[in-house]
Protein backbone atom coordinates (compact mmCIF):
# COMPACT_ATOMS: atom_id res chain seq x y z
CA UNK A 1 0.00 0.00 0.00
CA UNK A 2 2.20 2.81 -1.21
CA UNK A 3 -0.45 5.05 -2.75
CA UNK A 4 -0.63 8.58 -1.40
CA UNK A 5 -3.11 9.05 1.40
CA UNK A 6 -4.35 12.22 3.02
CA UNK A 7 -4.35 12.90 6.75
CA UNK A 8 -7.55 10.91 7.20
CA UNK A 9 -5.96 7.82 5.74
CA UNK A 10 -8.01 8.22 2.57
CA UNK A 11 -6.76 8.46 -0.94
CA UNK A 12 -7.70 11.83 -2.45
CA UNK A 13 -9.80 11.79 -5.57
CA UNK A 14 -11.61 8.55 -4.78
CA UNK A 15 -15.19 8.44 -3.63
CA UNK A 16 -15.57 6.71 -0.31
CA UNK A 17 -18.60 4.48 0.07
CA UNK A 18 -20.64 5.72 2.99
CA UNK A 19 -22.86 3.54 5.09
CA UNK A 20 -24.73 6.44 6.67
CA UNK A 21 -22.87 9.21 8.41
CA UNK A 22 -19.99 8.31 10.70
CA UNK A 23 -21.35 10.07 13.74
CA UNK A 24 -24.72 8.36 13.34
CA UNK A 25 -23.08 4.93 13.29
CA UNK A 26 -20.71 5.74 16.14
CA UNK A 27 -23.75 6.97 18.06
CA UNK A 28 -25.70 3.77 17.37
CA UNK A 29 -22.78 1.57 18.40
CA UNK A 30 -22.20 3.59 21.58
CA UNK A 31 -25.88 3.50 22.45
CA UNK A 32 -26.08 -0.28 22.01
CA UNK A 33 -22.93 -0.90 24.07
CA UNK A 34 -24.17 1.49 26.73
CA UNK A 35 -27.48 -0.28 27.23
CA UNK A 36 -25.99 -3.77 27.13
CA UNK A 37 -22.61 -3.36 28.84
CA UNK A 38 -21.82 0.09 30.24
CA UNK A 39 -25.03 0.93 32.09
CA UNK A 40 -25.09 -2.35 34.07
CA UNK A 41 -21.44 -1.81 35.04
CA UNK A 42 -22.24 1.79 35.97
CA UNK A 43 -25.07 0.47 38.14
CA UNK A 44 -22.47 -1.53 40.12
CA UNK A 45 -20.47 1.66 40.70
CA UNK A 46 -23.61 3.57 41.67
CA UNK A 47 -24.79 0.88 44.10
CA UNK A 48 -21.35 0.48 45.69
CA UNK A 49 -21.27 4.23 46.32
CA UNK A 50 -24.90 4.25 47.50
CA UNK A 51 -24.10 3.37 51.12
CA UNK A 52 -21.17 5.73 51.43
CA UNK A 53 -17.50 4.91 51.96
CA UNK A 54 -18.08 3.20 55.32
CA UNK A 55 -20.56 0.71 53.89
CA UNK A 56 -18.23 0.00 50.96
CA UNK A 57 -15.21 -0.52 53.22
CA UNK A 58 -17.25 -2.58 55.66
CA UNK A 59 -18.42 -4.92 52.89
CA UNK A 60 -14.93 -5.30 51.42
CA UNK A 61 -13.22 -5.95 54.77
CA UNK A 62 -15.86 -8.19 56.35
CA UNK A 63 -14.36 -11.53 57.49
CA UNK A 64 -16.32 -13.50 54.89
CA UNK A 65 -15.23 -11.16 52.09
CA UNK A 66 -11.58 -11.26 53.17
CA UNK A 67 -11.71 -15.06 53.40
CA UNK A 68 -13.16 -15.25 49.87
CA UNK A 69 -10.44 -12.90 48.54
CA UNK A 70 -7.75 -15.00 50.20
CA UNK A 71 -9.14 -18.25 48.73
CA UNK A 72 -9.65 -16.72 45.29
CA UNK A 73 -6.28 -15.02 44.98
CA UNK A 74 -4.14 -17.87 46.39
CA UNK A 75 -5.77 -20.55 44.25
CA UNK A 76 -5.72 -18.30 41.16
CA UNK A 77 -2.03 -17.50 41.70
CA UNK A 78 -1.10 -21.17 42.16
CA UNK A 79 -3.10 -22.19 39.10
CA UNK A 80 -1.49 -19.44 37.02
CA UNK A 81 2.04 -20.55 37.98
CA UNK A 82 1.33 -24.23 37.23
CA UNK A 83 -0.34 -23.45 33.90
CA UNK A 84 2.46 -21.08 32.90
CA UNK A 85 5.05 -23.84 33.40
CA UNK A 86 3.02 -26.60 31.76
CA UNK A 87 1.68 -24.22 29.10
CA UNK A 88 5.26 -23.45 28.09
CA UNK A 89 6.09 -27.18 27.95
CA UNK A 90 2.97 -27.95 25.89
CA UNK A 91 3.60 -25.03 23.50
CA UNK A 92 7.21 -26.20 23.11
CA UNK A 93 6.17 -29.77 22.28
CA UNK A 94 3.52 -28.55 19.82
CA UNK A 95 5.98 -26.34 17.91
CA UNK A 96 9.35 -28.11 18.20
CA UNK A 97 8.47 -31.79 18.38
CA UNK A 98 7.00 -34.17 15.80
CA UNK A 99 4.98 -37.23 16.72
CA UNK A 100 1.90 -39.00 15.40
CA UNK A 101 -1.29 -37.50 16.80
CA UNK A 102 0.23 -34.05 17.38
CA UNK A 103 -2.60 -32.30 15.55
CA UNK A 104 -5.13 -34.05 17.78
CA UNK A 105 -3.30 -32.85 20.92
CA UNK A 106 -3.27 -29.36 19.41
CA UNK A 107 -7.03 -29.48 18.82
CA UNK A 108 -7.77 -30.79 22.33
CA UNK A 109 -6.12 -27.68 23.86
CA UNK A 110 -9.09 -25.54 22.74
CA UNK A 111 -11.67 -27.82 24.33
CA UNK A 112 -11.69 -26.03 27.73
CA UNK A 113 -12.55 -22.76 25.93
CA UNK A 114 -15.33 -24.39 23.93
CA UNK A 115 -16.96 -26.31 26.79
CA UNK A 116 -19.65 -24.59 28.86
CA UNK A 117 -18.32 -23.95 32.37
CA UNK A 118 -20.98 -26.10 34.06
CA UNK A 119 -19.96 -29.00 31.82
CA UNK A 120 -16.33 -28.38 32.82
CA UNK A 121 -17.44 -28.70 36.42
CA UNK A 122 -19.09 -32.08 35.76
CA UNK A 123 -16.14 -33.26 33.69
CA UNK A 124 -13.76 -32.56 36.58
CA UNK A 125 -16.14 -34.18 39.08
CA UNK A 126 -16.27 -37.35 37.00
CA UNK A 127 -12.57 -38.03 37.57
CA UNK A 128 -11.88 -36.06 40.74
CA UNK A 129 -15.25 -36.31 42.51
CA UNK A 130 -16.98 -38.80 44.82
CA UNK A 131 -17.43 -41.45 42.12
CA UNK A 132 -13.83 -41.23 40.94
CA UNK A 133 -12.66 -44.48 39.30
CA UNK A 134 -9.10 -43.80 40.54
CA UNK A 135 -10.18 -42.98 44.09
CA UNK A 136 -9.23 -39.29 44.10
CA UNK A 137 -11.93 -37.31 45.92
CA UNK A 138 -11.39 -33.57 45.63
CA UNK A 139 -14.99 -32.31 45.87
CA UNK A 140 -15.40 -29.56 48.50
CA UNK A 141 -11.61 -29.11 48.81
CA UNK A 142 -9.44 -26.26 47.58
CA UNK A 143 -7.57 -28.79 45.41
CA UNK A 144 -10.84 -29.45 43.59
CA UNK A 145 -11.32 -25.73 42.90
CA UNK A 146 -7.69 -25.60 41.76
CA UNK A 147 -8.03 -28.47 39.29
CA UNK A 148 -11.22 -26.97 37.83
CA UNK A 149 -9.40 -23.66 37.32
CA UNK A 150 -6.39 -25.48 35.80
CA UNK A 151 -8.81 -26.99 33.28
CA UNK A 152 -10.53 -23.75 32.22
CA UNK A 153 -7.31 -21.69 32.03
CA UNK A 154 -5.18 -24.31 30.23
CA UNK A 155 -5.40 -22.72 26.74
CA UNK A 156 -4.28 -19.17 27.67
CA UNK A 157 -0.51 -19.65 28.04
CA UNK A 158 -0.28 -22.33 25.34
CA UNK A 159 -2.09 -20.19 22.78
CA UNK A 160 -0.17 -16.99 23.55
CA UNK A 161 3.30 -18.65 23.56
CA UNK A 162 2.78 -20.98 20.58
CA UNK A 163 2.80 -18.37 17.76
CA UNK A 164 5.83 -16.59 19.24
CA UNK A 165 7.74 -19.85 19.53
CA UNK A 166 6.83 -20.64 15.92
CA UNK A 167 8.14 -17.27 14.71
CA UNK A 168 11.30 -17.41 16.80
CA UNK A 169 14.40 -17.27 14.62
CA UNK A 170 16.12 -20.67 14.93
CA UNK A 171 19.31 -19.16 13.46
CA UNK A 172 19.93 -17.15 16.62
CA UNK A 173 19.80 -20.35 18.64
CA UNK A 174 22.10 -22.09 16.17
CA UNK A 175 24.53 -19.17 16.29
CA UNK A 176 24.53 -19.31 20.09
CA UNK A 177 25.13 -23.07 19.96
CA UNK A 178 28.01 -22.70 17.46
CA UNK A 179 29.57 -20.12 19.78
CA UNK A 180 29.63 -22.77 22.49
CA UNK A 181 26.46 -21.99 24.46
CA UNK A 182 24.88 -25.02 26.09
CA UNK A 183 21.14 -25.68 26.11
CA UNK A 184 20.72 -24.05 29.51
CA UNK A 185 22.19 -20.72 28.46
CA UNK A 186 20.36 -20.79 25.10
CA UNK A 187 17.09 -21.36 26.96
CA UNK A 188 17.67 -18.64 29.57
CA UNK A 189 19.43 -16.03 27.41
CA UNK A 190 17.87 -16.45 23.97
CA UNK A 191 14.51 -18.22 24.15
CA UNK A 192 13.00 -17.14 27.47
CA UNK A 193 13.63 -13.39 26.99
CA UNK A 194 11.91 -13.59 23.60
CA UNK A 195 8.98 -15.50 25.08
CA UNK A 196 8.61 -13.35 28.18
CA UNK A 197 5.95 -10.90 26.85
CA UNK A 198 3.82 -13.78 25.54
CA UNK A 199 4.25 -15.74 28.77
CA UNK A 200 3.24 -12.73 30.87
CA UNK A 201 0.26 -12.02 28.64
CA UNK A 202 -0.95 -15.63 28.81
CA UNK A 203 -0.43 -15.74 32.57
CA UNK A 204 -2.26 -12.42 33.05
CA UNK A 205 -5.26 -13.59 31.03
CA UNK A 206 -5.33 -16.91 32.91
CA UNK A 207 -5.17 -15.16 36.30
CA UNK A 208 -7.87 -12.69 35.29
CA UNK A 209 -10.13 -15.55 34.19
CA UNK A 210 -9.38 -17.56 37.33
CA UNK A 211 -10.35 -14.84 39.81
CA UNK A 212 -13.77 -14.36 38.20
CA UNK A 213 -14.56 -17.99 37.45
CA UNK A 214 -17.87 -19.32 38.72
CA UNK A 215 -19.52 -22.09 36.68
CA UNK A 216 -16.65 -24.56 36.74
CA UNK A 217 -15.98 -24.26 40.49
CA UNK A 218 -19.54 -24.14 41.78
CA UNK A 219 -20.24 -27.89 41.86
CA UNK A 220 -16.75 -29.10 42.72
CA UNK A 221 -16.02 -26.36 45.27
CA UNK A 222 -19.32 -26.27 47.09
CA UNK A 223 -18.74 -22.86 48.73
CA UNK A 224 -17.10 -23.95 52.00
CA UNK A 225 -16.32 -20.58 53.66
CA UNK A 226 -12.60 -19.90 53.99
CA UNK A 227 -11.75 -23.10 52.13
CA UNK A 228 -13.44 -23.21 48.71
CA UNK A 229 -15.80 -20.21 48.65
CA UNK A 230 -14.39 -17.94 45.96
CA UNK A 231 -15.36 -14.27 45.64
CA UNK A 232 -17.77 -14.85 42.75
CA UNK A 233 -19.73 -17.28 44.95
CA UNK A 234 -19.70 -14.74 47.77
CA UNK A 235 -21.17 -12.13 45.40
CA UNK A 236 -23.98 -14.55 44.56
CA UNK A 237 -24.68 -15.16 48.25
CA UNK A 238 -24.83 -11.41 48.90
CA UNK A 239 -27.28 -10.87 46.02
CA UNK A 240 -29.47 -13.71 47.30
CA UNK A 241 -29.46 -12.04 50.75
CA UNK A 242 -30.48 -8.72 49.13
CA UNK A 243 -27.22 -7.07 50.21
CA UNK A 244 -26.84 -5.03 47.02
CA UNK A 245 -24.22 -2.64 48.38
CA UNK A 246 -22.05 -5.54 49.53
CA UNK A 247 -22.36 -7.41 46.23
CA UNK A 248 -21.51 -4.23 44.32
CA UNK A 249 -18.48 -3.55 46.54
CA UNK A 250 -17.00 -7.06 46.09
CA UNK A 251 -17.68 -6.81 42.33
CA UNK A 252 -15.79 -3.51 42.19
CA UNK A 253 -12.73 -5.13 43.82
CA UNK A 254 -12.70 -8.06 41.37
CA UNK A 255 -13.32 -5.78 38.37
CA UNK A 256 -10.50 -3.46 39.44
CA UNK A 257 -8.03 -6.37 39.62
CA UNK A 258 -9.06 -7.72 36.18
CA UNK A 259 -8.99 -4.30 34.53
CA UNK A 260 -5.61 -3.46 36.04
CA UNK A 261 -4.17 -6.69 34.61
CA UNK A 262 -5.68 -6.16 31.17
CA UNK A 263 -4.68 -2.49 30.93
CA UNK A 264 -1.08 -3.26 31.93
CA UNK A 265 -0.94 -6.11 29.39
CA UNK A 266 -2.31 -3.80 26.71
CA UNK A 267 0.19 -1.02 27.42
CA UNK A 268 3.19 -3.38 27.62
CA UNK A 269 1.95 -5.10 24.46
CA UNK A 270 1.77 -1.74 22.67
CA UNK A 271 5.26 -0.84 23.92
CA UNK A 272 6.74 -4.13 22.63
CA UNK A 273 5.02 -3.63 19.26
CA UNK A 274 6.39 -0.09 19.05
CA UNK A 275 9.91 -1.24 19.89
CA UNK A 276 9.73 -3.91 17.22
CA UNK A 277 8.45 -1.36 14.74
CA UNK A 278 11.34 0.97 15.50
CA UNK A 279 13.86 -1.89 15.33
CA UNK A 280 12.44 -3.02 11.99
CA UNK B 1 18.25 -25.47 20.74
CA UNK B 2 18.43 -29.19 20.11
CA UNK B 3 17.39 -31.55 22.85
CA UNK B 4 18.82 -35.02 23.23
CA UNK B 5 16.36 -37.74 22.16
CA UNK B 6 15.85 -38.81 25.77
CA UNK B 7 15.04 -35.28 26.97
CA UNK B 8 12.76 -34.74 23.99
CA UNK B 9 10.80 -37.87 24.84
CA UNK B 10 10.53 -36.89 28.49
CA UNK B 11 9.27 -33.39 27.61
CA UNK B 12 6.84 -34.83 25.09
CA UNK B 13 5.34 -37.26 27.60
CA UNK B 14 5.08 -34.59 30.30
CA UNK B 15 3.02 -32.45 27.91
CA UNK B 16 0.83 -35.33 26.73
CA UNK B 17 0.44 -36.63 30.28
CA UNK B 18 -0.66 -33.21 31.56
CA UNK B 19 -3.30 -32.83 28.84
CA UNK B 20 -4.46 -36.42 29.35
CA UNK B 21 -4.94 -36.04 33.10
CA UNK B 22 -6.53 -32.62 32.83
CA UNK B 23 -8.68 -32.89 29.69
CA UNK B 24 -8.76 -36.16 27.77
CA UNK B 25 -9.41 -38.67 30.58
CA UNK B 26 -12.13 -36.62 32.37
CA UNK B 27 -13.94 -35.81 29.11
CA UNK B 28 -13.66 -39.44 27.99
CA UNK B 29 -15.03 -40.59 31.32
CA UNK B 30 -18.17 -38.44 30.94
CA UNK B 31 -18.71 -39.78 27.43
CA UNK B 32 -18.25 -43.35 28.65
CA UNK B 33 -20.62 -42.90 31.57
CA UNK B 34 -23.23 -41.37 29.27
CA UNK B 35 -23.03 -43.94 26.53
CA UNK B 36 -22.29 -47.16 28.45
CA UNK B 37 -25.97 -47.73 29.45
CA UNK B 38 -26.77 -47.60 25.76
CA UNK B 39 -27.71 -44.92 23.28
CA UNK B 40 -31.40 -45.44 24.09
CA UNK B 41 -31.14 -44.22 27.67
CA UNK B 42 -29.06 -41.26 26.47
CA UNK B 43 -31.86 -40.16 24.15
CA UNK B 44 -34.49 -40.88 26.79
CA UNK B 45 -32.63 -38.63 29.21
CA UNK B 46 -32.30 -35.70 26.82
CA UNK B 47 -35.92 -35.90 25.64
CA UNK B 48 -37.75 -35.67 28.96
CA UNK B 49 -40.31 -32.82 29.06
CA UNK B 50 -37.97 -30.72 31.25
CA UNK B 51 -35.05 -31.27 28.87
CA UNK B 52 -37.14 -30.47 25.79
CA UNK B 53 -38.47 -27.23 27.28
CA UNK B 54 -34.95 -26.26 28.44
CA UNK B 55 -33.66 -26.90 24.92
CA UNK B 56 -36.51 -24.87 23.44
CA UNK B 57 -35.82 -21.98 25.81
CA UNK B 58 -32.08 -22.04 25.04
CA UNK B 59 -32.75 -22.10 21.30
CA UNK B 60 -35.24 -19.23 21.63
CA UNK B 61 -32.58 -17.17 23.41
CA UNK B 62 -30.13 -18.02 20.61
CA UNK B 63 -32.72 -16.97 18.01
CA UNK B 64 -32.95 -13.53 19.64
CA UNK B 65 -29.32 -13.00 20.61
CA UNK B 66 -27.72 -13.90 17.26
CA UNK B 67 -29.70 -11.50 14.99
CA UNK B 68 -29.23 -8.64 17.47
CA UNK B 69 -25.49 -9.27 17.63
CA UNK B 70 -25.23 -9.37 13.84
CA UNK B 71 -27.40 -6.28 13.40
CA UNK B 72 -25.26 -4.21 15.78
CA UNK B 73 -21.96 -6.04 15.39
CA UNK B 74 -21.44 -5.64 11.64
CA UNK B 75 -22.05 -1.84 11.50
CA UNK B 76 -19.87 -1.41 14.59
CA UNK B 77 -17.07 -3.43 13.01
CA UNK B 78 -17.45 -1.35 9.83
CA UNK B 79 -17.23 1.96 11.63
CA UNK B 80 -14.22 0.75 13.66
CA UNK B 81 -12.39 -0.53 10.59
CA UNK B 82 -13.28 2.25 8.15
CA UNK B 83 -13.55 5.49 10.10
CA UNK B 84 -11.52 7.62 12.43
CA UNK B 85 -13.38 9.43 15.14
CA UNK B 86 -12.86 10.85 18.58
CA UNK B 87 -13.17 8.27 21.36
CA UNK B 88 -12.43 5.30 19.11
CA UNK B 89 -9.98 3.73 21.55
CA UNK B 90 -12.57 4.05 24.31
CA UNK B 91 -15.16 2.30 22.14
CA UNK B 92 -12.60 -0.42 21.34
CA UNK B 93 -11.90 -0.95 25.04
CA UNK B 94 -15.63 -0.98 25.87
CA UNK B 95 -16.21 -3.75 23.33
CA UNK B 96 -13.59 -5.95 25.03
CA UNK B 97 -15.00 -5.27 28.51
CA UNK B 98 -17.30 -8.33 28.59
CA UNK B 99 -14.25 -10.61 28.22
CA UNK B 100 -12.87 -9.22 31.49
CA UNK B 101 -16.06 -9.39 33.55
CA UNK B 102 -16.88 -12.48 35.59
CA UNK B 103 -20.28 -14.01 34.63
CA UNK B 104 -21.50 -13.61 38.21
CA UNK B 105 -20.66 -9.90 38.06
CA UNK B 106 -22.58 -9.67 34.77
CA UNK B 107 -25.60 -11.12 36.55
CA UNK B 108 -25.12 -8.87 39.58
CA UNK B 109 -24.75 -5.81 37.33
CA UNK B 110 -28.00 -6.61 35.51
CA UNK B 111 -29.81 -7.08 38.83
CA UNK B 112 -28.42 -3.79 40.15
CA UNK B 113 -29.60 -2.01 36.99
CA UNK B 114 -32.89 -3.68 36.03
CA UNK B 115 -33.96 -5.35 39.30
CA UNK B 116 -36.92 -3.98 41.26
CA UNK B 117 -34.48 -2.26 43.68
CA UNK B 118 -32.08 -1.28 40.90
CA UNK B 119 -31.26 1.94 39.10
CA UNK B 120 -33.91 1.29 36.43
CA UNK B 121 -36.29 -0.40 38.86
CA UNK B 122 -39.12 1.77 37.51
CA UNK B 123 -39.31 -0.47 34.43
CA UNK B 124 -40.47 -3.35 36.58
CA UNK B 125 -42.25 -1.36 39.30
CA UNK B 126 -44.21 1.06 37.11
CA UNK B 127 -44.18 -0.30 33.58
CA UNK B 128 -44.78 -3.86 34.75
CA UNK B 129 -42.06 -5.37 32.54
CA UNK B 130 -40.31 -8.08 34.54
CA UNK B 131 -36.72 -8.23 33.34
CA UNK B 132 -34.83 -9.84 36.20
CA UNK B 133 -36.14 -13.35 36.98
CA UNK B 134 -37.87 -13.18 33.63
CA UNK B 135 -37.05 -14.01 30.03
CA UNK B 136 -35.62 -10.55 29.08
CA UNK B 137 -33.01 -10.92 31.82
CA UNK B 138 -31.69 -14.16 30.31
CA UNK B 139 -31.47 -12.49 26.89
CA UNK B 140 -29.70 -9.41 28.29
CA UNK B 141 -27.18 -11.59 30.14
CA UNK B 142 -26.43 -13.61 27.00
CA UNK B 143 -26.03 -10.49 24.83
CA UNK B 144 -23.67 -8.97 27.41
CA UNK B 145 -21.29 -11.93 27.30
CA UNK B 146 -21.44 -12.35 23.50
CA UNK B 147 -21.20 -8.71 22.36
CA UNK B 148 -17.51 -8.90 21.37
CA UNK B 149 -17.64 -12.04 19.20
CA UNK B 150 -19.13 -10.79 15.91
CA UNK B 151 -17.29 -7.45 16.09
CA UNK B 152 -13.94 -9.04 16.92
CA UNK B 153 -14.22 -11.65 14.15
CA UNK B 154 -15.40 -9.24 11.43
CA UNK B 155 -13.21 -6.20 12.13
CA UNK B 156 -9.80 -7.79 11.28
CA UNK B 157 -11.24 -9.19 8.04
CA UNK B 158 -12.37 -5.67 7.07
CA UNK B 159 -8.90 -4.31 7.88
CA UNK B 160 -7.22 -6.95 5.76
CA UNK B 161 -9.69 -6.43 2.94
CA UNK B 162 -8.84 -2.76 2.57
CA UNK B 163 -11.12 -0.31 0.80
CA UNK B 164 -9.96 -0.71 -2.83
CA UNK B 165 -12.95 -2.73 -4.03
CA UNK B 166 -15.49 -0.68 -2.08
CA UNK B 167 -14.03 2.54 -3.47
CA UNK B 168 -14.07 1.12 -6.98
CA UNK B 169 -17.72 0.16 -6.58
CA UNK B 170 -18.59 3.60 -5.24
CA UNK B 171 -16.67 5.29 -8.07
CA UNK B 172 -18.64 3.21 -10.57
CA UNK B 173 -21.83 4.58 -9.06
CA UNK B 174 -22.93 1.84 -6.69
CA UNK B 175 -25.21 2.83 -3.86
CA UNK B 176 -23.97 2.07 -0.33
CA UNK B 177 -26.32 -0.88 0.03
CA UNK B 178 -25.24 -2.29 -3.32
CA UNK B 179 -21.61 -2.01 -2.22
CA UNK B 180 -22.45 -3.66 1.07
CA UNK B 181 -24.41 -6.59 -0.39
CA UNK B 182 -22.14 -7.27 -3.35
CA UNK B 183 -18.66 -6.40 -2.08
CA UNK B 184 -18.42 -6.12 1.69
CA UNK B 185 -20.76 -8.85 2.89
CA UNK B 186 -19.36 -11.61 0.62
CA UNK B 187 -15.85 -10.73 1.78
CA UNK B 188 -16.62 -10.88 5.48
CA UNK B 189 -18.90 -13.91 5.34
CA UNK B 190 -16.48 -16.43 6.90
CA UNK B 191 -15.47 -14.07 9.68
CA UNK B 192 -19.13 -13.31 10.31
CA UNK B 193 -19.99 -17.02 10.28
CA UNK B 194 -17.35 -17.78 12.87
CA UNK B 195 -18.54 -14.86 15.00
CA UNK B 196 -22.06 -16.31 14.86
CA UNK B 197 -20.78 -19.81 15.70
CA UNK B 198 -19.02 -18.45 18.78
CA UNK B 199 -22.13 -16.47 19.78
CA UNK B 200 -24.36 -19.55 19.49
CA UNK B 201 -21.96 -21.71 21.49
CA UNK B 202 -21.52 -19.14 24.26
CA UNK B 203 -25.26 -18.45 24.48
CA UNK B 204 -26.06 -22.16 24.80
CA UNK B 205 -23.25 -22.64 27.32
CA UNK B 206 -23.59 -19.54 29.50
CA UNK B 207 -24.23 -20.49 33.11
CA UNK B 208 -23.11 -18.01 35.77
CA UNK B 209 -24.77 -14.87 34.38
CA UNK B 210 -27.99 -16.71 33.50
CA UNK B 211 -28.13 -18.41 36.91
CA UNK B 212 -28.06 -15.01 38.58
CA UNK B 213 -30.91 -13.45 36.60
CA UNK B 214 -33.16 -16.46 35.91
CA UNK B 215 -35.91 -17.70 38.19
CA UNK B 216 -34.77 -21.25 37.28
CA UNK B 217 -38.32 -22.64 37.10
CA UNK B 218 -38.42 -25.92 35.15
CA UNK B 219 -40.29 -25.50 31.90
CA UNK B 220 -40.35 -21.70 32.18
CA UNK B 221 -37.00 -20.11 32.82
CA UNK B 222 -34.59 -23.02 33.02
CA UNK B 223 -32.02 -23.13 30.24
CA UNK B 224 -30.00 -26.22 29.33
CA UNK B 225 -27.03 -25.32 31.54
CA UNK B 226 -29.28 -24.54 34.50
CA UNK B 227 -30.95 -27.94 34.05
CA UNK B 228 -27.52 -29.63 34.11
CA UNK B 229 -26.73 -28.07 37.50
CA UNK B 230 -30.25 -28.75 38.74
CA UNK B 231 -30.07 -32.44 37.81
CA UNK B 232 -26.65 -32.84 39.44
CA UNK B 233 -27.81 -31.14 42.64
CA UNK B 234 -30.88 -33.40 42.81
CA UNK B 235 -28.60 -36.43 42.54
CA UNK B 236 -29.74 -37.28 39.01
CA UNK B 237 -26.13 -37.66 37.86
CA UNK B 238 -26.88 -39.65 34.74
CA UNK B 239 -29.28 -36.97 33.48
CA UNK B 240 -26.62 -34.32 34.08
CA UNK B 241 -24.03 -36.41 32.21
CA UNK B 242 -26.38 -36.91 29.26
CA UNK B 243 -27.08 -33.16 28.90
CA UNK B 244 -23.35 -32.47 29.30
CA UNK B 245 -22.63 -34.84 26.44
CA UNK B 246 -25.17 -32.95 24.33
CA UNK B 247 -23.50 -29.62 25.15
CA UNK B 248 -20.05 -31.17 24.55
CA UNK B 249 -21.18 -32.23 21.09
CA UNK B 250 -22.00 -28.58 20.36
CA UNK B 251 -18.54 -27.58 21.63
CA UNK B 252 -16.79 -30.13 19.41
CA UNK B 253 -18.84 -28.93 16.40
CA UNK B 254 -17.62 -25.39 17.18
CA UNK B 255 -14.01 -26.58 17.17
CA UNK B 256 -14.55 -28.35 13.84
CA UNK B 257 -16.17 -25.20 12.41
CA UNK B 258 -13.16 -23.22 13.63
CA UNK B 259 -10.72 -25.49 11.73
CA UNK B 260 -12.81 -25.36 8.55
CA UNK B 261 -13.40 -21.58 8.66
CA UNK B 262 -9.72 -20.89 9.44
CA UNK B 263 -8.78 -22.78 6.29
CA UNK B 264 -11.37 -20.85 4.24
CA UNK B 265 -10.35 -17.48 5.58
CA UNK B 266 -6.63 -17.99 5.02
CA UNK B 267 -7.14 -18.99 1.38
CA UNK B 268 -8.28 -15.66 -0.13
CA UNK B 269 -5.72 -13.83 2.01
CA UNK B 270 -2.78 -15.62 0.41
CA UNK B 271 -2.54 -13.75 -2.92
CA UNK B 272 -2.62 -10.48 -1.00
CA UNK B 273 0.78 -11.30 0.48
CA UNK B 274 2.34 -10.84 -2.96
CA UNK B 275 1.36 -7.19 -3.22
Amino acid sequence: MTAAVDEHGRRPGLIKPRYGSTSLRVGAATMWLSIIVLLPLAAILWQSAGGGWDAFWGAVTSPAALASFRVTLTIAAGVTVINTVFGLVVAWVLTRDEFPGKRLVDAVIDLPFALPTIVASLVMLALYGPGSPVGIQLQHTKWGVGIALLFVTLPFVVRSVQPVLLELDREVEEAAASLGANNYSIATRVILPALLPALLSGAGLAFSRAIGEFGSVVLIGGAVPGETEVSSQWIRTLIENDDQVGAAAISIVLLTISFAILVSLRTTGARVAKREEMAG
Amino acid sequence: MTLSPLTRHIVRWIAIGYIAVLVVVPVGLILWRTLSPGIGSFFASISTPAAISALNLSLLVVAIVVPLNVLFGVPTALVLARNRFRGKSILQAAIDLPFAVSPVIVGAALILLWGSAGLFGFVENHLGLKIIFGFPGIVLACIFVTVPFVIREVEPVLHELGTDQEEAAATLGAQWWQTFWRITLPSIRWGLTYGIVLTVARTLGEFGAVLMVAANLPGESQTLTLLVADRYNRGAEYGAYALSTLLMTVAVLVLIAQVILDARRSRPAEPALGE
